[in-house]
């Protein structure tokens, strides 16, 4: 309620000096997310919401309508450059298509900043706020190894991605896994062209309970002596402990996955999850807030961590089984961090 | 008169028959009226086909009591969402917002035991009244209102999505929370074993309500009137059919089949997230529904097809799985199948046309 009233009077105050003419530096900007169902997005834009209110930017968010909704983003764009706004963050839902616009905004003068997604090319946008999807996936992948030690040379691994159209972070996460493991992934912008024994199968699940269930039911149906699964996100890894229940397995398979959000950590408190990789919305949208503010004040745009081609945001992997030589933090202090 | 008159006599050589149609009983033509007069079997006939060739190309893992058990609790969901979207495209109508009608409900159930601290039965009896009371607005606005059904449910998926989203904040509701409460909202999960099948109670809901409405649908007189509304409506106005009533009651029918649903899928998936809304469980219940020999233009098809229908896509995904094929081929295949659904019915329709 503090915080509520104080972004009031922020608000009313920013009101009344943006009515005078000498203070007409208000500055404006959009946040454009893939969705306004994926918790993930409805915290990156509190995160950004709350950034605004103390930095006094005004803040307009838009969403598209489900994930892949490249229309609706393209009409955020152009409603943002009509508004005048001195930045834009953006995640993409298709981070080809979406180019054409970005520059558009650029020429009006404008630093888009890409959240959580790369766009395609990468350098298409001013700058990147990510979570490192490669490193996310190692991180599980080696804690994986780590865990099963000497067995982990006869495991049975089951993969459960995003969607059929396999996305950037997809992939990410996938090979991260496998290279953090130690299978050979041949090329590592391909899910499904690997040749280790160890593999079972993969299947999609679309990032939900319902198909996380199903396409983990469907992998037992391939061999059931699976004992380790990769998963895309938390929803879809609860979903595949629920197909383990049913037959009696959850005790006998780890499950790994990626996202760090409240109900995905309790679920490693639980048991449910081994360990999952952690990612941080909430900083994402705020350093992208602050970076538009300091791009309005001072001309300077933000720069990329060195030696990648993005800011990199963190990932932390939340485990209570800590293994050797993968460093990890546990689940309180993940459950700190978390969001969703 | 005791004699014929000279002309009168040729009448002894001319026919004494009454008209009727020549027919020239081809296989063909003997097919199609079978197939007229059993609706439900061409989805079954696929399905046959389809399990015997995923028997010989997988051999006994997929053909297992297990396997095939397994699907249908696959299917469990969808299955009796196509049930009551059946109902409504009989009348020919269709309902697009059975599927966040069905993710409403359970939002409600779970939020009336974690966020009110309700009783599970009090909280279920929620759920289901929402979900009646979308379908009955659904049913009013297309019976008093008149307005398409298209138009309706398209109105109502929107409205009832957002709803949803704001009523819930998007907080996914978790499995031990629930199970902690109650473990009603969760029975529908619970496994019994008969052999090697292991069937959940939701398939025994299914399969309970499939047989239900097939009675309803064949032997009630609502049933009945569902069928005459949905073949012409002005007819069965003529008839003595309150037209408006039966759709009405249809059209809550569903919703409260939605319901159901709802409590199904909670026991399935055991936590509860209201991002759902976005997946397209209507379009999958209408596929069903299509695949399964019910027509569009209403008034054809039997309820028992489209349980075939759902068991078709259930056995096609698995079999493809299993087959280590891309996921992208089931959507194909899916595609292939509506629209071979759909050619088929039209052939049958011609043998009364």
């Amino acid at each position: 309620m503090k915080f509520k009233a104080k972004a009031l009077a922020g608000a009313a105050t920013l009101a009344l000096l943006s009515v005078a003419p000498a203070m007409a530096q208000d500055v404006a900007a959009c946040l454009i997310t893939k969705t306004d169902t994926n918790p993930f997005f409805v915290k990156m834009k509190e995160g950004a919401e709350a950034k605004a209110a103390e930095l006094g930017v005004s803040l307009k968010s838009y969403a598209g309508k489900v994930d892949g909704d490249h229309d609706s983003q393209v009409a955020a764009i152009e409603a943002c450059i009509a508004d005048g706004a001195k930045g834009i963050l953006i995640a993409a839902s298709d981070t080809k298509a979406i180019v054409d616009s970005v520059k558009k905004a650029q020429e009006a003068g404008m630093v888009v900043i890409a959240l959580d997604t790369p766009l395609d090319p990468a350098d298409a946008a001013d700058a990147t706020f990510a979570t490192d999807n490669l490193e996310a996936g190692k991180l599980i992948g080696a804690w994986a190894a780590a865990t099963l030690g000497a067995e982990a040379a006869n495991a049975k691994i089951g993969f459960l991605n995003l969607t059929p159209s396999e996305p950037t972070v997809d992939v990410l996460r996938n090979q991260g896994f496998m290279m953090g493991f130690g299978i050979d992934v041949k090329d590592p912008n391909d899910i499904g062209d690997e040749d280790d024994a160890r593999i079972v199968g993969h299947d999609v699940t679309n990032g939900n309970e319902e198909g996380g269930r199903k396409a983990m039911e469907n992998l037992l149906q391939i061999n059931p002596d699976i004992n380790v699964i990769h998963t895309i996100n938390e929803p879809a890894a609860v979903g595949a402990y629920q197909a383990l229940k049913a037959i009696g397995k959850e005790n006998d398979v780890l499950i790994v996955s990626v996202d760090g959000g409240c109900p995905g950590v309790a679920s490693v408190k639980d048991g449910v999850i081994g360990a999952t990789s952690q990612q941080y919305p909430l900083m994402m949208a705020a350093l992208g807030v602050e970076a538009i503010k300091k791009w309005a004040d001072t001309g300077e745009k933000p720069q990329p961590t060195p030696g990648k081609a993005f800011f990199d945001t963190g990932v932390a992997l939340i485990t209570d089984k800590p293994a050797e030589g993968v460093p990890s933090i546990d689940t309180a202090k993940g459950t700190e961090l978390c969001w969703g | 008169m005791s004699q014929p008159q000279e002309f009168e006599k040729v009448l002894g050589q001319s026919a004494t028959g009454v008209a009727q149609f020549e027919e020239r009983r081809s296989g063909l033509r003997k097919l199609q009226h079978f197939l007229h007069s059993n609706p439900a079997a061409v989805p079954m006939i696929v399905l046959v086909a389809l399990v015997i060739f995923f028997g010989f190309a997988r051999g006994e893992r997929f053909f297992s009591a297990y396997t095939l058990t397994l699907i249908m609790q696959q299917v469990a969901v969808v299955g009796i969402l196509a049930a009551g979207q059946t109902l409504v495209i009989l009348t020919a109508g269709i309902d697009l917002s059975i599927g966040v009608v069905m993710v409403f409900a359970f939002v409600i159930m779970g939020n009336f035991v974690l966020a009110y601290e309700m009783p599970a039965m009090v909280a279920i009896l929620a759920g289901f009244l929402i979900a009646g009371g979308g379908g009955a607005l659904n049913g009013y606005l297309v019976s008093r209102l008149k307005l398409p059904p298209f138009i309706v449910t398209l109105g109502t998926w929107n409205i009832i999505m957002a709803i949803c989203l704001i009523y819930s904040e998007n907080a996914t509701l978790r499995e031990a929370d629930l199970t902690a409460q109650t473990q009603w909202l969760h029975i529908f999960g619970i496994s019994f074993k008969l052999g090697g099948a292991v069937v959940t109670l939701g398939v025994v809901a299914m399969l309970t309500l499939y047989v239900g409405l097939w009675y309803m649908l064949n032997n009630t007189a609502f049933g009945r009137h569902i069928y005459a509304v949905g073949d012409d409506p002005d007819a069965a106005d003529l008839a003595g059919i309150r037209t408006n009533r039966v759709l009405l009651k249809t059209y809550t029918l569903a919703g409260l089949i939605a319901g159901l649903a709802a409590w199904v899928s909670i026991g399935r998936n055991g936590s509860i997230s209201p991002s759902t809304v976005v997946t397209d469980f209507n379009l999958q219940a209408i596929t069903a529904a299509v695949i399964g020999g019910i027509s569009l233009f209403g008034g054809r098809g039997s309820i028992l097809g489209v349980l075939f229908g759902t068991l078709i896509v259930g056995v096609m995904s698995m079999g493809l799985n299993m087959l280590g094929a891309d996921p992208q081929w089931k959507v194909l295949l899916t595609g292939i199948l509506i629209i071979g659904a759909v050619a088929i019915d039209q052939w049958i329709r011609k043998v009364s046309g």
